[in-house]
Formats: structure tokens, sequence, C-alpha cells
């Protein structure tokens, strides 16, 4: 009974799509305010079924309800409760509902925190994430259905859901990553309004700036969850393999990093409007081809759906209809007015638009490398595989560029900055960076040019922005309180920095001086991984809930002290019949031991694979770091002004003056 | 700026959907072989039958051939066995057994139960002759020319669907020439 | 002294097997021999995977090719060497970096293309607006303060 209602509730929400994406757009349109007043009541009533229709299919997994084919396909009635929770999003047709409700949780975001935006604006913003909304609806109602029943052969147990994804990184990573993918709607629904009604301006840049950098946010975190959780999980110590469905995730990140710098300049200088505008429709393009990608089978990829052309065509056409639209409105109504250059050539307008150049390019090479074997498939000119080497070799240097330009971007000022000056504030921070990174690569023991380049650059953007944040807080009345005066959203951007230069850091120390090592070990052996020592002391069996294992015992020794004892193991789980490589690491917040266990090469021995890993954590610390700045930064009370703002207007209008209200209020 | 300028992102949005909708139902991970065009690669191996009689590329001279690579231990080649039989019986293809990574009592176990569709089988137990056919996972299924040129793989299970739409014509062809 | 000698020596000895290292899967002579089988087998791909390379793979395809690779390393091989007789066997699939040809020079050089193509456009951007920007600076200032005013009214506030 209970899997019927949710799929009622899911026709109810379509219904409700359709009327928001036609009623309020109309009342813009037309400039009738009762249409336009259905916007937000729409808007709720579809968040209301969308969480009716999902509370029901974690309900149909709670209790385990065979007789619906997702339930059997992703549970098992052996499975611990959490995971049975997020196994509702560990199959195609589930994590499709969690992006639809994700979806209708932003457009109710934006429908209870844009009361203060004008009407014609928000009835529009609404209207069009109305229709993100409709054509996902049917997507799922006609291709993708998780109510779909097995009547009248009710399975008696579930086939279990995938072992891989039976872990603490699942449940988390896709909501997160979702998050962002949706979160980049809003800054798409509000770029299209801005389109329709020909208001490109300061205020549009400051509306959608505090919605994207919240998407990116969530998008950040959730791209660090994955890569820890294929790092420990699939069992051979990668963070990151360049896999597409990697790509996929990291193409909207990128687009929209360049996304929100420019906002900033289009929020600040009222310039570069029909580029940030661009940007906009192209990172929200991006979530949608990464969907695609991931559900299509179009490419090869560890981490793929289950594939189905009938679904690929369907999201084929959806991601046409959007970016074809969308493209097409832009290529008409942009606005191609000159804007009087009132910017000198080493202005921060400047600095953030090359930023942009940088950005794009690697959003560019990334999508071109993951669906260059598809062009070259389609002309018959081979099948070609673009890996890892590839991506190292050409992402780096513009990754290396882009903190380059960082590190000197920070000092520059908005309109126009005297060379001069700029040479003479870079040269001690240059100076104080060069000898930071001789120290780290005499530390790690060994030069390598990539390695330099890398640290170089990550030093560089940390001392740049640390610098700034020195100039800045200089105040009369003591360091402390210069450093309190500074906006939430300057602590974002140093915090964002911050993290950037972590995570570069990690990925160049890690990659250069990781130790990976796949030795022969028999109960008693010893073997070193860099400074390591690691003795296995015996091997034993274990039963899970619904897994049987075989565990070695390690343990980990630094100058004949033991650290740390790991307990890598091998799991049957019997549904499935599979084996997973459940690897153990000694976690350090300056390097990873890590112990996995291969194959059994004869009866007493087995092939073990050791890593030393140093500053691995840093790659995801960073990024949590990222995402701290982005949250600190929406949290800056100037997001707020503009409700005050409005306010204010309206009193002026009244006759009240009001002399500078949100400094006070906010 | 141009407004021309302007539509250029549609233009390259356009492109690169008209590549991802002829990706699709394509499986990526099909893969051609490698020795398309080149001659089976030399080989000296047991006959499975007679262990006394080597076999080399001579195997392959004077008749179009289906080269089948099968294992005791392979699921699919269980299934495919029964279309293989009537290929070798009905329709008269000639078909040489490649016994991949397998033992001898194994393998005679399962040609008992199944039948024997094969002129031949060679016997290559460390997969040396599949490592270099490039073999990534039986059953495969070559069509070899009269010459032992390999002309085409088919990774996967043979069936009436394979054969009529994807190996008789290559089989056809091969014939005609020779 | 002599003594002292021959006792640190047993003890050197005495430790020596506790502590010896252990046989690598595949054995090496040297640790830079060990790493180029390292970097060798992370850059080729399993053809039988979804999307594996052969060093994290456990499919026993993946195994004879490393045990290929180990093979010709030993026969003194170099790394291209080893490449063209993989993908002489399983075809260019195998390897994750894609040779250098007609079909791919656009891939390769696409970082320098963009990055040089985008620096370039910025620059005729700016060499634009400000050749406008003599031409018509005198009918501008009054403009200029009415944008500028505009464009505070509407939200851009002046600090950061």
């Amino acid at each position: 009974m209970f899997p019927e209602l949710g799929q009622l509730a899911l026709i109810l929400a379509l219904l409700l799509a359709v009327l928001l994406s036609v009623v309020p757009l109309a009342g813009a349109l037309t400039g009738r305010d009762s249409l336009q007043a259905f916007a937000r009541p729409l808007a709720s009533g579809m968040f209301v079924f969308t969480g009716l229709a999902f509370a029901i299919l974690t309900h149909a997994f709670l209790v385990d309800d065979f007789s619906v084919a997702y339930v059997a396909n992703n549970s098992n009635s052996m499975l611990p409760w959490y995971y049975k929770f997020s196994a509702v999003w560990g199959g195609h047709e589930g994590s499709l509902l969690l992006w639809i409700l994700m979806l209708a949780g932003w457009i109710l975001a934006v429908a209870i925190f844009s009361r203060k935006l004008p009407p014609v604006m928000i009835s529009q913003v609404l209207s069009v994430l109305g229709m993100v909304a409709v054509g996902f609806l049917l997507f799922i109602i006609m291709t993708s259905n998780p109510f779909d029943r097995m009547l009248p052969n009710i399975p008696a147990d579930g086939r279990d859901l995938n072992p891989l994804l039976q872990d603490i990184g699942l449940i988390m990573h896709p909501p997160m990553l979702y998050m962002g993918y949706v979160g980049f709607s809003v800054a798409f629904a509000f770029a299209i309004a801005a389109l329709i009604n020909g208001r490109l301006d300061a205020a549009w840049a400051r509306w959608s700036r505090p919605w994207t950098t919240v998407a990116w946010s969530f998008l950040t975190i959730g791209i660090a969850l994955g890569s820890w959780w294929a790092y420990y999980e699939l069992g051979w110590g990668g963070w990151w393999f360049w896999d597409p469905v990697e790509n996929a995730s990291l193409l909207p990140w990128l687009s929209g990093t360049a996304l929100m710098h420019s906002l900033a300049v289009t929020e600040k200088r009222g310039v570069f409007k029909s580029w940030t505008v661009l940007l906009a429709i192209v990172t929200f393009a991006l979530s949608l081809l990464g969907t695609f990608l991931v559900r299509s089978g179009v490419l090869t990829s560890v981490h793929a759906f289950a594939s189905d052309p009938e679904r690929g065509s369907f999201l084929l056409m959806l991601l046409g209809i959007t970016v074809v639209g969308s493209l097409a409105l832009y290529a008409f109504r942009a606005p191609v007015v000159h804007v009087r250059a009132r910017y000198g050539s080493l202005s921060r307008e400047i600095f953030l638009l090359l930023n942009n150049v940088l950005l794009v390019s690697a959003t560019a090479l990334v999508a071109l490398g993951t669906l260059y074997p598809l062009v070259l498939d389609y002309l018959e000119l081979g099948k070609l595989s673009i890996g890892e080497p590839f991506f190292n070799a050409t992402f780096s240097p513009l990754a290396v560029a882009t903190g380059l330009l960082l590190g000197a971007g920070i000092f520059s000022r908005w309109k126009k900055t005297d060379g001069g000056w700029l040479a003479r504030k870079l040269l001690w921070p240059l100076a104080v960076s060069v000898l930071a990174t001789a120290a780290v690569m005499i530390g790690y023991g060994g030069f390598a040019p990539w390695a330099f380049l890398g640290v170089f650059t990550a030093v560089w953007v940390t001392v740049a922005t640390l610098w700034d944040l020195w100039d800045k807080s200089s105040s009369r009345k003591g360091r402390l309180h210069g450093l309190k005066r500074q906006s939430r959203s300057y602590w974002g951007m140093v915090l964002g920095h911050l993290g950037v230069a972590m995570v570069m850091a990690g990925a160049t120390v890690v990659s250069n001086y990781g130790v990976e090592r796949d030795v022969r070990m028999q109960p008693g052996d010893t073997a070193m991984a860099g400074d390591y020592e690691i003795v296995f002391n015996y091997i034993g069996e274990r039963s899970g809930p619904n897994f049987s294992a075989q565990y070695g015992e390690f343990e980990v020794r630094l100058d004949g002290e033991t650290i740390a004892e790991l307990h890598p193991e091998k799991r049957n789980y019997s549904v499935g019949m599979s084996v997973m490589t459940e690897a153990d690491i000694d976690a350090g917040l300056f390097r990873d031991v890590f112990v996995a266990i291969g194959e059994r090469i004869s009866d007493d021995a087995w092939a073990i694979r050791l890593q030393y890993k140093p500053l691995v954590r840093w790659l995801w610390l960073g990024s949590l770091v990222m995402a701290i700045g982005g949250f600190l930064a929406i949290s800056d009370k100037r997001y707020r002004i503009r409700v005050k703002d409005v306010k204010a207007v309206e009193q002026e209008s009244g006759g009240t003056a009001a002399g500078k209200p949100a400094e006070v209020t906010g | 700026m141009k407004r021309v300028f302007l539509f250029l992102p549609l233009v390259v949005a356009l492109a690169v959907g008209i590549f991802l909708f002829a990706g699709l139902g394509k499986d990526p991970t099909k893969l051609d072989s490698a020795l398309i065009g080149k001659p089976v690669p030399e080989f000296s191996l047991e006959n499975l039958a007679d262990p006394e009689l080597t076999m080399d590329t001579s195997v392959f001279k004077g008749e179009v051939s289906l080269l089948n690579v099968w294992a005791e231990w392979c699921p699919s080649c269980w299934d495919e066995h029964e279309y293989l039989m009537h290929l070798a019986r009905d329709k008269g293809v000639r078909i040489v057994g490649l016994n991949y990574k397998d033992q001898r009592e194994n393998a005679f176990r399962f040609l008992n139960r199944l039948g024997n569709p094969y002129e031949t089988i060679i016997f290559d137990p460390e997969g040396k002759l599949g490592f270099d056919l490039g073999v990534y996972g039986a059953p495969e299924t070559y069509v070899i020319s009269a010459d032992g040129i390999v002309l085409h793989r088919h990774v996967g299970v043979v069936n009436e669907q394979v054969w009529q739409q994807e190996l008789l014509p290559i089989v056809n062809e091969a014939r005609g020439e020779s | 002294m002599r003594v002292a000698m021959l006792l640190l020596l047993a003890a050197f000895w005495l430790a020596g097997p506790a502590s010896a290292e252990v046989q690598e899967v595949y054995d090496f002579d040297t640790r830079a021999e060990e790493q180029r089988y390292q970097q060798l087998i992370s850059e080729l791909r399993c053809p039988k995977c979804q999307n594996q390379n052969i060093a994290d793979s456990n499919a026993p395809i993946s195994k004879d090719m490393r045990d290929q690779v180990y093979r010709m390393m030993r026969q003194g091989a170099s790394n291209e060497e080893i490449v063209d007789d993989l993908v002489a066997r399983f075809g260019e699939f195998v390897q994750y970096k894609p040779p250098v040809d007609k079909r791919t020079i656009v891939l390769w050089a696409f970082p320098a293309i963009a990055a040089i193509g985008g620096f370039l456009v910025v620059a005729g951007v700016l060499w634009r607006a400000r050749r406008r920007n003599e031409q018509d600076s005198a009918l501008s200032d009054d403009e200029k303060r009415r944008a500028e005013r505009i464009l505070k009214d509407q939200g851009g506030s002046s600090d950061r």
C-alpha cells in the first residue's frame, strides 16, 4: 500500500512542479501579482510531496519490504539498519529521488530566503527551478520508478547492497555531492531570470553569489568525501584516479570556482556580466552532464551505475533542452555593450579574469580528456584510454599557474594597481616562499622539479594570503582589534585560499614522496615503508553481520617503538559472493601508513600492499577548510544588507532617512 | 564583442551533444583485437587430446576457421557450447579450440558432457597463446582467414544473433576471397 | 677491542635475520627498478576491468600483464618496449597515457592553446577598452560619475 502512495506523491509533486514552472512566470510576464503569489506555496507543496515519497522509500528499506524491486535489489534483511538507511540512495532510482529531494529543498530555500527580492525576479527564478524539477520528476516517473513492485513473486530476501557501498563514506558522499550539483541550479535560475528580464546587474550578481558559494562548498565536501572513501574503501590507496565519474564531479567544481570569482567582479565592479552569466549556465550544464555520464553508460568507470540506454537518451534529451534553451537565450539576450574599462591592466579585475581563463581552461581540459575517447571512437580512430598520466601532465601546469597568479592577485587592488608597488610588495613573500619550499624539500629528502613547483605554489599562496591578512589587520588599536574588524567574507576568502594551498601541498607531497610497495610476507616478517617498520604478526578469521573475513595483525614501528596496530581484512560477503579488501590505516596529520592484504601467494605467504603517504590527509582537510571558508563567506552580514537596504529604501521613500542601518543591525 | 561570438557556446554544446548521442547504447568496454589484419602469433603447444602432438600456426592454413577460446571454469563457455555444436554439425564451420588456462581432466569432462565441436584443440594451460592473442576473458571467438590472418574477434558468448550479424558476413567474405 | 668488535659483529649477525628485508612480490635489484615497475603498472589499464590499472586490479589478466612487465624488465627492456609489447597484444586501450600523434595532438596541446588563447583575449579586451577610453574620455566624466552612482545604488558597495 505504502509504495503506491509514494508513487502518487511523486506524481503530485510533478503536477505542482508543472504549475510552478508556468504560473509564476506567466504572472511575472503579464504583471499579475495574483499569479506570482502562487510561487511560494507551490514550492513548499512540491517539497512536501517529494519529501513524502522519500520518506516512504526509506520506510520500505527499514522494514525490509522486498516486494519493492528497488529495495530487493539494494538491500538485505541482514544489513545493519544504518546501511539500510543509506541504501536508499545506493542505486540509480533512489539516488535520483535524493537528487530530486535536494532540488525541492533548494527551491524551498530560495522561496524562504528571498522574500525581499523583487517579486518579478523571484517568480521567474522559482519558475525556472520548477522547470528543472519537471524534467527530473518526469525522468524518475517514466524511466526509473523506485516504487516498482515485484508482484506476485516477492523474493524472500534482498540481493544486498554492494559491499563497496556499505560504509560511512557512502552515507555522506552522495548527499553532499548532490547538494552541490543541484545547488548550482539556483545560480542557473538566477541567470536565466536575469536574461529574461534583461536585468544583468550588480544586484543580480549579489543575489546569486551566496547561493553559488553554498553549492560550491557542498560540492567541495562531496568531492573530498568521495576521494577519501575511494582511498580507504577501494583498497588501493589512491585518492584521485581521473576516472570519468570523478571528472564529472570536478567539472562543475572548476567552473563553479570560476563562477564564484567572476560573480565577485560583477558584484563589485559591474563588469564581465556576459561572461559571468555564461559561467552560471555552463556550471549547471556541467552538473547535468555529470549526472548523464554517471547514469548513461557511455563511458567506462569504476563508479558508474548500471547503464541503461533508455535512461541515457532521456537524460540526454533533458540535458539538451536545458543547455540548448539556455544557451540560445544567452546568445540572443546577453548584453554586448562595451563597458568602458574602468580598470587598469594590473587591477584586481584583470587578475580575476586571468584566474577565470585558467580555471575555464582546466575545466575544458578535463572535459576534453574525459570525452575524447568517445569522440575518437565515434570517428573510428581507435579506442584510447586517457587517464592519470595524461591528466597529471597537463592539469598540473594549469594548477600551478593558477596558484602563482593567485598569490600575486591577493595584493592587487580594484581598478588599478601600481606595477612597481606590486613588484616590491611581492618581493618578500617570494623570498620567504623560496626558503620555506627549500626547507620542505630538504625535509622530505629529495629535489624533484614538479615537487618543487607544487610545494612552492602551495607555500606561495599561503604566505601571500597570510601576508595580506597581516597588512589588512594592522590597526592602531592593536592586532586583535584589526583581525576582528575583517569581514566574514574576507575570512572566507582567506580560508578558501589556505584550503587550496593545503590541497596542493598534500597532492604534491603524497605523489612525489609517498612510498608504495607490494611485498611478499609471512606471519613474523618485517618490511619497511618509508621510515616505518611493519611487522606481520599473524592472520586470523572472524565473521561480521553479513560477511566472513580473514584479517591480519600488523604492528607499525618507528625507531623500534610500536606506534600502531593495524587489522586489514579480506572480506567475503555471503549474499553477493563478492570479495572486498578492507585496508587499515594508521592515520596522522602528517602521514598515513596504509596496509592492505592482497592475494595469497602460497600456503603461508601473502602479497601485502604497504604504503607510506605523507600529507595525504591535507587533501581532505584542505577541502574542508575551503568549504568552511565558503560557509563563512555567506554568513557575512552584507548579504543581509540587501534585506535592510530594501527596507531602508522603503523608509526613505516614506520620509525617514535611514543612515546606515546595515552596520547597526547586521 | 559581436553577438556572433555569443553563439559560440551553443555551437560547442551542440557538437558535444552529437558525440554523446552517438555514444549512447554503444558498449564502451567492447574492444577490437589489436591483431586484426595480422597473422596469428607463432606458438608451439601440445594438442589437448594428444600430448605428443605439437601444434603451431599451420593448423589455420588452408581453410577459414573460427578460433574459440574456452575453459571448463568459464561459465559463459558452458552457455555458448550448444550453439558451437550446432555451427560445427549443421553449418559445417571449422572450429579450432583453444583450451585456455585449464586442466586436461576438466577439459575432457567438459567435452564428454557437452560434446566436441572442435576439429582440433590447442592446449594452453599457462595461457601463453591466449596472452599473445590478447585474450582478456574467455570465451572469445576469432575469425581466422585461410592464410592464418586474424580477421575479427568477438568477446563473449556466440549465439544465433552474433553468428548471423557479426561473424557470418566476415566468414563469407573470407571464403569468397580464397 | 677486538672482542668488542667481534661482539658487535655477532650482535649484527644475530640481529640480521630478524630485520632482514622481505621479498617483493616481484623481486628487484634496486629501489629505482622497483619504482619504475610500480610506475609502469600504474600506467597500464586492465582490459577486462571497468576502469582500473593493472596495479590495483585483481583480475587474472592483470596478473598476467604484471608478470609480462616484470619479465621484460628483467630482460632489460625499456619502458617503451614494454608498453609497445602490451599494446601490440591488447591494443592502445591499455595505455593510460595516449600516444602523441595526429589524433591526439589537439588533446596534448590543449592546455597551452587554451591558456595562451585566453590570455590573448584578455589582452585584446584590455587594449581595445583602453583605446576606447582615450577616444572619448572627454565626454565621459559626467557619465562615469552617473554610472558609478547607479552602480552604488544597486548595491555595489566598495568594501571588499
